[in-house]
């Protein structure tokens, strides 16, 4: 009897066990625990892709029914397909790995079992995310790892940069989450269920008579996607992101929860083609993202920045491939980032480590001889990432602009785009390399040392994925082909050749300028300085948007609300009365004659009324 | 059912009196210890009455339950006439749980005038309880008045510094919404007495007669019950008085103010406002939904820049019953059911949120935002309760907050889509006040002239175990607690539903 | 011109004191009082006024009473002439507190309200 509600479930509970017992908890039963419950989530998930394999076309179970109201039913089910159980592979299987790294990584933190709690959470979250087939649900998860993100990103809140990091990625999330949750309830009034199956069936009628309606929920599901996803214009949290301990950013900005967005658009393909619009803008938003976050990562110092950008960059690829074609093409590259990223982060993780906490690229170097096995599989990721044969970057970037260049009106600009991003990425990661493994060691820092096995098998593990996993092109297709519309042909020749020569010319020049070159500590020069500032995107957000809603925060406290309504209209009716008061104050002066006489005037005037009258 | 046969058929008159009568015993009683004891029965016995009557409620069956009836002024047609529904009778709970924990915290924590102080606030839950329970309009007026003393001496007496102003403020502005509703409960009655020729303030007589009601007086009636209901939710901007008393008011009358006394309001839109003047409610609605709307989003920016954290939660309030004025104000079945449970999940969230500000108070004798710094580190257990709440509070899914936020926008959408993404912008401003608050007094380095401050005590915990229970329980599984509501709501949006 | 049903005809006690003359005796006293009551500012001699009033009122009663041949005026007249001496007797002591207490009964000096 097969529950797909298990694999969720069982790093919820190592979650609920860690976080009740925190402080009695000794650290090696955290890790055990953290560790044990995402394998074996994994290897049920394993069992679940190979009933699939059998031929069952999908393993579904009802949760319960959150809610009932009218017509309204929300019942929580998860649906194991081949999408998501292919997401849910490698969810669980890269969090495996890298929280066995963790255990070395994160050795001697005081918030050790916290972690571990925090960590085993955020994968039950995520593959609530991926497994469920209800809108709600994956809105659960959605958040949740939203929350996750931000507790880690804020782990070490004692520091300065953690803090506000944290918060930043919260709200510039929840912007992205504005457009789920309307998108939700437009779905609910308009199509009566949150169903994925039923909404993926009937929505097309649905919205027939109402093409408007269609085009705002694929719009506003894009607007959820860019945010978690890091994409132009909401990316601005994830390079910051990187405050958070270097595990956490392998798992949950590179290689899972960033990529929820692209799962959530292939998974909703047929709605948002309901409107090509929709596809359209996605693709050319992914292209911009890839190409501003390439640039931007040209002259970033800060080891995990690089990665940061590149990753944003590279979920641009994956948007692009998701929107163009089939969307098989952005889901494979999914899988492959996914390998090859984690890899890359855990490897700077490792380096980090090796450098006694130094993050700047710069005051590197040298580290090829002093941590081998981080510099042998550093440079499987890197050549992966930089997309050259026969790394897994190589089959996944290929397919994605095969999709583009037959993509509409703008194919070619779009691919254009696409391959000058291949170009700069080899560029960053050739300067990456280079500025960290070879030349002069530059640090006046300890002796470097390799990181221990734990951390080191699940580098090698990743980068034997990282280099094979391309070679699986043709049954992943097949596979996820099932719910997705799988590619048609081959890639062609001319595409091959045009990502490759990129590719190759800009790692080419990348290790011939930085075989020597060193970076300066001074600020850069000239266009390197556009880059180094990130074109000022962070300074022109908080012109444009933070200071003025703070200022108008200010005006709505102090000035609407204290001034206008509280003192003006509360305070001054009050003073009003009061006025009115000293006005007539004085016929009540406590002088009895004085009543008296006001007595006598009045029964004065009242016979003498009663007599004329 | 047992419960009700236990109290031979007169439970709700036992769970509304028991406290006062406890509370007049606290009051006579010569030492606060003897004080303390009658107020922990006269607050701890109703609940666990009103606990095991919940079996007994029929959540499926339409109508009143319990309906207790004996004529009080019978030329008049006024009677004692309590009665609940699905949808005052979570409201009776929440006030049951909130007073027992507001008292079991105060313990030990009043100085001055302590027996009085227990007796007021077992007065105030006789008068709160009754406005969800009276059925006749006259013995609801009354009870609406009975809430407004023992409050008034709660922040007046045992308050902070501006006290006195906050006290009065509140009791004027309350009084002007009150009386407005009192000239229209009178005219109403008059148009029963021409309507029929009897004399009747029973809101069951009142209903049957809404048709014969001039569509233009509906809207006059209306605006004058709406006038005083929304100075109490606070509706924006009748809501200037709330972040004076909430400053004011010593930590459990906070609790109660915002946990309990802003749903009157509310539940008067549900109760007396939509099914008596369902004609006047429909003209009316724009309004109050732009009402609920500015609420939402004026009130959360407000929030961002306070400096006061008890002022910040304060101005949260506002933005919650936002969504509450939003949802009834919908029409549909989603947006009143999101409002009902929103009711009762601020209550829960809030009000625990002025005890966590209220603990801090104590231990340091400040609440600025920026006072404080690195908590997470000197009181952990203190700092991840907070954290709870304040995601809750910011509607993370899974938590209570978000069933509620959820239910309303789907309610505003099905009404106009431009309801719904103008108060989806409330989710984002939220995160932005309440996460810059987490940061800035729990994150950061720890301040040091904080340190050795104690965590959490047990019975501190103890007073936060129920509410978190239930902020979990209601965010996993809300199903149970809608469908309480349900059938009660359906009867109420049958003059109003488009 | 009215007739009355019990009392002589107009013009036939020429011996007696005519009813116009007792008014106006009255009229006068009660003039007299107000105005004492209002300028002066003693509290006793206010009283003293006050009192003066009141059997002005008295005499006013009596005169119509035996006009009428009424016994009504009668009963009013007892009732005033307790109602006064209570007032005598309650407003000399709280002048007797107030002189105590504040040391003036002079009543100017006495208002505390605002005004």
């Amino acid at each position: 009897m097969f529950r797909v509600w298990a694999i969720p479930l069982i790093p919820l509970l190592g979650f609920v066990y860690i976080g009740l017992l925190s402080r009695r908890l000794s650290r090696r039963a955290a890790a055990i625990v953290g560790c044990s419950t995402v394998a074996l989530s994994f290897l049920v998930s394993l069992e679940g892709a190979l009933q699939l394999l059998r031929g069952e076309e999908a393993l579904t179970a009802t949760f319960y029914t959150w809610a009932s109201l009218g017509d309204t039913l929300v019942r929580l089910d998860y649906r194991l397909d081949a999408l998501s159980g292919s997401m849910a592979l490698i969810v669980s299987g890269v969090g495996f790995l890298i929280h066995l790294y963790s255990v070395g990584y994160m050795h001697g933190d005081r918030g050790f079992n916290r972690y571990f709690a925090f960590l085993n959470l955020f994968i039950f979250f995520m593959l609530t995310l991926v497994l469920s087939d209800n809108l709600l649900l994956t809105f659960v998860g959605w958040e949740g790892v939203g929350l996750c993100s931000y507790l880690l990103i804020g782990f070490w809140y004692e520091k300065s940069d953690p803090p506000p990091a944290a918060v930043k990625a919260f709200v510039v999330n929840r912007i992205g989450d504005f457009g789920f949750l309307t998108a939700m309830v437009l779905l609910l009034a308009q199509v009566g269920t949150l169903s994925i199956s039923e909404l993926l069936q009937s929505a097309p009628g649905a919205f027939e008579a109402w093409p408007v309606g269609a085009l705002a929920v694929g719009l506003l599901l894009f607007l959820a996607a860019t945010g978690k996803s890091a994409q132009v214009p909401l990316y601005v949290w994830l390079p910051d992101a990187m405050a958070g301990p270097t595990p956490v950013s392998a798992l949950i900005h590179a290689a899972t929860m960033v990529t929820a967005g692209v799962y959530l658009m292939a998974r909703f393909r047929p709605i948002l083609e309901l409107q090509p619009q929709v596809l359209e803008v996605i693709c050319a938003v992914g292209a911009v993202t890839a190409l501003l976050a390439a640039l931007i990562a040209l002259a970033q110092r800060d080891i995990k920045r690089v990665l940061a950008y590149s990753t944003v960059s590279q979920l641009g690829y994956m948007f692009m491939g998701v929107a163009a074609g089939g969307g098989v093409a952005g889901m494979f590259h999914l899988t492959t980032h996914a390998f090859f990223k984690a890899l890359l982060f855990l490897g700077a993780g490792s380096v980090i480590h090796a450098m006694g906490g130094e993050q700047d690229i710069t005051k590197m170097g040298g580290l090829r001889s002093k941590t081998p096995i981080t510099f042998w599989t550093c440079l499987v990721g890197a050549l992966a990432l930089a997309g050259l044969f026969p790394t897994a970057g190589f089959y996944s970037k290929d397919l994605i602009l095969a999709d583009v260049l037959h993509f509409g009106e703008w194919g070619r600009i779009l691919f254009a785009m696409g391959v000058l991003t291949a170009g700069l990425t080899a560029f960053y990661t050739a300067r990456w390399l280079m500025l960290i493994f070879f030349g002069e060691y530059r640090s006046p820092h300890h002796h470097p040392h390799e990181s221990p096995a734990v951390m080191t098998v699940p580098l090698v593990l990743l980068a034997i994925f990282s280099f094979g996993a391309g070679w699986g092109e043709h049954a992943y297709a097949h596979f996820v082909g099932r719910v997705l519309e799988p590619p048609e042909g081959h890639v062609p020749g001319q595409v091959i050749a045009w990502a490759s020569g990129a590719g190759i010319v800009g790692l080419l020049a990348g290790f011939l300028r930085y075989r020597s070159l060193v970076p300066g500590p001074g600020p850069a020069k000239g266009l390197a300085r556009v880059s180094e500032r990130k074109f000022w995107v962070d300074e022109i957000y908080d012109a444009l948007i933070v200071r003025p809603y703070q200022f108008l925060s200010k005006v709505i406290a102090s000035w609407v609300d204290g001034g206008l309504i509280d003192t003006a209209l509360v305070n001054g009716s009050g003073a009003l009365v009061r006025a009115a008061g000293r006005i007539v104050r004085p016929l009540q002066n406590g002088q009895i004659q004085v009543y008296t006489l006001a007595m006598m005037v009045g029964l004065v005037a009242a016979l003498g009324w009663m007599l004329w009258s | 059912m047992d419960a009700v046969v236990l109290t031979g058929g007169r439970l709700l008159t036992l769970l509304v009196f028991m406290p006062s009568v406890a509370g007049a015993l606290c009051a006579l009683s010569r030492s606060s210890r003897a004080a303390a004891v009658w107020a922990l029965l006269g607050s701890g016995v109703p609940l666990i009455l009103g606990a095991a009557a919940v079996c007994g409620f029929d959540a499926s069956a339409a109508g009143f339950q319990w309906v207790e009836r004996v004529d009080w002024i019978p030329s008049l047609g006024i009677s004692y006439h309590m009665g609940v529904d699905g949808v005052s009778w979570p409201l009776v709970l929440l006030t049951l749980l909130l007073t027992f924990l507001s008292l079991v915290y105060s313990i030990g924590r009043i100085q001055n005038a302590t027996r009085l102080y227990y007796a007021s606030f077992l007065w105030l839950e006789t008068g709160l309880m009754g406005v969800f329970c009276a059925l006749d309009m006259i013995l609801f007026f009354v009870f609406w008045e009975w809430v407004l003393i023992p409050m008034y001496f709660i922040i007046g007496y045992w308050g902070g510094a501006r006290r006195i102003y906050a006290a009065l403020k509140f009791f004027l502005y309350t009084m002007l919404g009150s009386a407005f509703m009192l000239v229209a409960l009178l005219v109403t009655a008059h148009l029963y007495h021409q309507a029929t020729g009897a004399w009747s303030f029973d809101w069951a007589d009142w209903v049957a007669i809404r048709d014969t009601i001039d569509p233009n007086l509906q809207l006059w009636l209306f605006s004058a019950f709406a006038f005083s209901f929304a100075i109490k939710v606070p509706a924006w901007p009748f809501h200037t008085w709330l972040p004076d008393a909430h400053t004011e008011a010593p930590t459990a009358g906070s609790v109660i103010l915002a946990g309990v006394l802003l749903k009157m309001g509310a539940y008067g839109f549900l109760r007396f406002g939509l099914p008596l003047f369902p004609e006047g409610a429909v003209q009316a609605a724009p309004v109050m939904v732009g009402l609920g709307l500015a609420g939402i989003l004026l009130g959360a920016a407000a929030s961002y820049v306070q400096t006061d954290l008890k002022k910040l939660v304060a101005y949260s309030s506002v933005s919650h019953m936002g969504f509450v004025v939003l949802g009834i104000f919908s029409f549909t079945l989603e947006g009143a059911a999101g409002a009902t449970i929103q009711m009762v999940n601020h209550g829960l969230s809030t009000g625990a949120l002025f005890l966590m500000v209220g603990i801090i108070y104590e231990r340091t004798h400040k609440r600025g935002v920026t006072d404080f710094g690195g908590l997470a580190k000197t009181m952990p257990l203190y700092a991840t309760v907070s954290v709870i709440l304040v995601l809750s509070s910011v509607g993370l899914p899974g938590l209570n907050g978000f069933v509620g936020e959820f239910l309303v926008i789907a309610g505003a959408m099905k009404a106009r889509p431009l309801y719904a993404f103008v108060s989806a912008l409330g989710v984002i401003l939220a995160a932005v006040y309440l996460l810059s608050m987490v940061r800035k007094v729990f994150w950061g380095e720890a301040n040091a002239n904080l340190h050795g401050l104690s965590d959490l005590t047990w019975r501190e915990t103890a007073v936060f175990l129920p509410l978190l229970l239930f902020i979990v329980v209601i965010g996993v599984y809300p199903a149970p607690f809608l469908e309480v509501s349900e059938g009660a709501l359906k009867a109420i949006l049958e003059g109003v539903a488009p | 011109m009215q007739q009355h049903r019990t009392g002589p005809a107009w013009g036939q006690e020429e011996k007696l004191i005519p009813l116009s003359h007792t008014i106006l005796l009255s009229a006068v006293l009660f003039a007299v009082g107000t105005v004492g009551f209002l300028v002066r500012r003693s509290a006793v001699m206010m009283l003293v006024c006050v009192e003066i009033m009141l059997n002005a009122a008295n005499i006013a009663f009596i005169a119509f009473a035996r006009h009428h041949l009424s016994m009504a005026g009668h009963i009013w007249v007892f009732v005033v002439i307790t109602v006064a001496a209570g007032e005598a007797a309650i407003g000399l002591a709280l002048i007797v507190a107030l002189a105590r207490e504040r040391g003036t009964i002079q009543v100017d000096e006495l208002r505390s309200l605002k005004g």
